[in-house]
């Protein structure tokens, strides 16, 4: 194909695009209108089992497998990137110096460290009550631990993160969600099904049914996960080199 | 689209977009990232909904960028490590 023929190619596609968007864009109901039809009713279910936050309802109950595939997706790429970065053959690992760190990064990071963590562990144990959840807080609470590798240096890091823990950790929570479902199939009426649980008190922690336990699940297999993936990320960035002189 | 706090910040989205594409440092890049990521968390905010706002604070500002700076560290470890053996 010549430059000219691909051109071409991608202006007739891109004028397509264009026309279907345009057309679609008059059957679109009006921007920010006050009532949507499937908010209402999705407020109404959440509400009828005792969800304080809709999306965690939404997430975690009425469309809980979904979620269940959002988890997959991650296990799975997650699993990609170890296999795709780990140390092959002519790679060798070099232990990395450590670096001077200035007062203010040190004095910076070691303060919001602790208060980081704590916001994505209260984001993920709120999930059900207020904006947020597991997907959200696990990725707060995973990129805070990496604040000590700006603040002190890679060898503190690792000290804190035994990577097998972690890899571990990904997987059983990955399991909790399965198990979490398929107990909804035995002692209730369908896989992932809300009805095995008292819903509990309106906007209180155990509130909601199954719908804890899955957030939860998915806030340490996100957790986890972020810390696998940032793990071989640095491991590549910081450590594995090539041999030289192959 | 009569709020003109909607329309603020869709336009910081766009200003910070277009930032994003036109700084062709890839370390520079992923700076820009970071705010087009907290912006983007901005906007979704104020559109009511936090829950996504949440998700992209956390991913777009923070996770993308990290990932990104450390891809620039390999690559750019590599090509040193030509140069010494060369």
């Amino acid at each position: 194909m010549t430059r000219r023929v691909r051109r071409w190619v991608l202006a007739v596609g891109g004028a397509g695009l264009a026309a279907l968007l345009v057309a679609a864009c008059p059957a679109l109901p009006p921007f920010g209108g006050a009532t949507h039809p499937y908010g209402d009713r999705v407020v109404h279910e959440s509400l009828a089992r005792q969800t304080a936050n809709t999306i965690a309802s939404v997430n975690f109950d009425q469309r809980a497998f979904d979620t269940l595939g959002e988890l997959g997706i991650l296990f799975a790429s997650v699993i990609g990137t170890v296999v795709l970065l780990r140390q092959t053959r002519d790679e060798r690992r070099a232990a990395p110096e450590p670096a001077a760190v200035s007062l203010p990064v040190r004095r910076y990071a070691l303060i919001v460290l602790p208060v980081a963590l704590l916001t994505g562990l209260y984001v993920v144990a709120h999930g059900q009550l207020s904006p947020g959840g597991g997907f959200q807080g696990g990725v707060v609470a995973a990129t805070a631990l990496h604040l000590l590798y700006l603040g002190a240096d890679y060898r503190a890091l690792e000290n804190v993160r035994p990577i097998g823990l972690y890899e571990v950790g990904d997987a059983l929570a990955a399991s909790g969600y399965l198990v979490t479902g398929f107990a909804g199939l035995l002692g209730g009426t369908a896989f992932l099904a809300n009805t095995l649980l008292p819903y509990g008190t309106f906007n209180t922690l155990a509130s909601g049914g199954t719908v804890p336990l899955l957030n939860a699940a998915i806030g340490m297999e996100v957790a986890c996960a972020v810390v696998v993936l940032l793990a071989r990320f640095l491991d590549q960035a910081v450590e594995i080199e090539k041999e030289s002189g192959s | 689209m009569d709020d003109p706090l909607i329309v603020v910040a869709l336009l910081l989205v766009a200003a910070c977009a277009t930032a994003a594409v036109a700084v062709r440092d890839p370390e520079r890049q992923a700076l820009v990232l970071a705010v087009l990521g907290t912006a983007l968390a901005v906007l979704f905010t104020v559109l009511q909904a936090p829950d996504v706002g949440l998700s992209q604070l956390a991913v777009g500002s923070a996770l993308t960028p990290l990932l990104l700076m450390l891809s620039v560290r390999k690559v750019r470890r590599r090509e040193r490590g030509k140069g010494r053996t060369r």
